[in-house]
């Protein structure tokens, strides 16, 4: 059943990536499209855990949208805060590296959480193991696990937790 | 009009080109020369982006795109190698 | 209404570009690798997609072409920047003076 839903989820990608690669609702687009979706899903639907995990209940499909609200929020204030560090003459720079702890279980809620880190402000991600990610910080405010945590993960963590759980 | 931004755009964008380039050059790791490859690649897209709508010629678009794929895979593909050792 | 949307385009298009310039000043001027690929992964991600937004209002119908465009890369920079970053620390890239504190290298340390 899990398989059959993820199957799906795949499918769907693929057919719509490649209606939007073409650009075009023509037959014949649409049956090549269909045909090698179908190929595609069924040499690879042992390894397809990112599309089973996914939920797709009225909460989560809420919750994705806020994150994306969250997440352009946070791209346009990392870049903002980036370009004022860079313009200024002193180049106040404070960087470090930090240990956070997530609790996201499923890999493609971690993975997504591990880019919005590093698309946020002063933050890039450089190892992620099991439940702890090292987060780079070009201005370290705390270096305390807890602390770090709050200030970097705990913003998408609330979203994320109730897309994948 | 329009054009007016797309070359003020443009020239940004250059700037921007010759800065990378710099650290491109300048290193001094090889992890550096890669981290400033990404981002000479990624403006070269807006480049071709750009090109497309002067030209007029939305198949540049499809051009970007591969463009954009194969930069991943080799920023990938370089970071293996630094990883590994030589 | 053409001018309108050609002129609000033409904005994003220079207000995207600023940031690609932003990024690479960074690159030149931040003290060390992992900075310089914060500085290099963040602005060209958000560059590139307010040029790609910009170009959408100056041409609507390359719309999905620039979506797909801007997808990708959305999803690819933070990717190839995490990738490297940590290539990068596992063969000890040096870290600037300022550098406060690496719990990833502490960590390291007491597993061997």
């Amino acid at each position: 059943m899990e398989k059959a839903r993820s199957s799906a989820v795949l499918f769907a990608t693929l057919l719509l990536l490649w209606i939007f690669l073409n650009g075009s609702l023509a037959v014949d687009v649409l049956i090549v499209g269909t045909v090698v979706s179908v190929l595609i899903v069924l040499l690879f639907k042992s390894s397809l855990a990112a599309f089973s995990e996914l939920k797709t209940t009225p909460q989560a499909l809420r919750a994705a949208l806020q994150y994306c609200v969250y997440f352009i929020k946070e791209l346009i204030k990392a870049n903002i805060r980036l370009a004022r560090i860079v313009l200024s003459p002193s180049l106040p720079v404070k960087p470090g590296i930090v240990k956070v702890r997530t609790r996201l279980k499923s890999k493609m809620g971690r993975l997504l959480l591990a880019n919005s880190i590093t698309l946020t402000p002063g933050t890039l991600t450089v190892e992620l193991k099991d439940e702890w990610l090292y987060v780079h910080w070009v201005s370290v405010e705390s270096s305390d696990v807890e602390a770090a945590t709050t200030s970097i993960v705990s913003g998408f963590e609330q979203y994320l937790e109730v897309m994948y759980g | 009009m329009v054009n007016i931004f797309i070359y003020i755009a443009a020239a940004l964008a250059g700037v921007a080109l010759l800065l990378a380039l710099y650290r491109f050059i300048q290193g001094p790791s090889d992890a550096d020369r890669v981290a400033a490859f990404d981002v000479l690649t990624i403006i070269s897209i807006t480049g071709i982006v750009l090109v497309a709508f002067i030209e007029d010629r939305g198949i540049y678009l499809d051009v970007a795109l591969i463009y954009a794929l194969l930069s991943f895979l080799g920023v990938i593909a370089v970071a293996r190698y630094i990883e590994r050792g030589f | 209404m053409g001018t309108l949307l050609d002129f609000i385009g033409g904005l994003l298009l220079v207000t995207g570009s600023t940031f690609l310039l932003f990024g690479g000043l960074g690159l030149v001027r931040m003290p060390d690798l992992f900075n310089r690929i914060q500085a290099g992964a963040k602005t060209t991600t958000l560059g590139t997609l307010l040029i790609l937004l910009g170009m959408f209002f100056l041409q609507p119908q390359w719309g999905l072409k620039l979506l797909l465009i801007g997808l990708f890369i959305l999803f690819t920079n933070p990717i190839s920047a995490q990738v490297l970053a940590r290539a990068a620390h596992r063969v000890g890239t040096e870290k600037c003076a300022k550098t406060t504190v690496d719990r990833l290298e502490e960590d390291l340390g007491e597993k061997s």
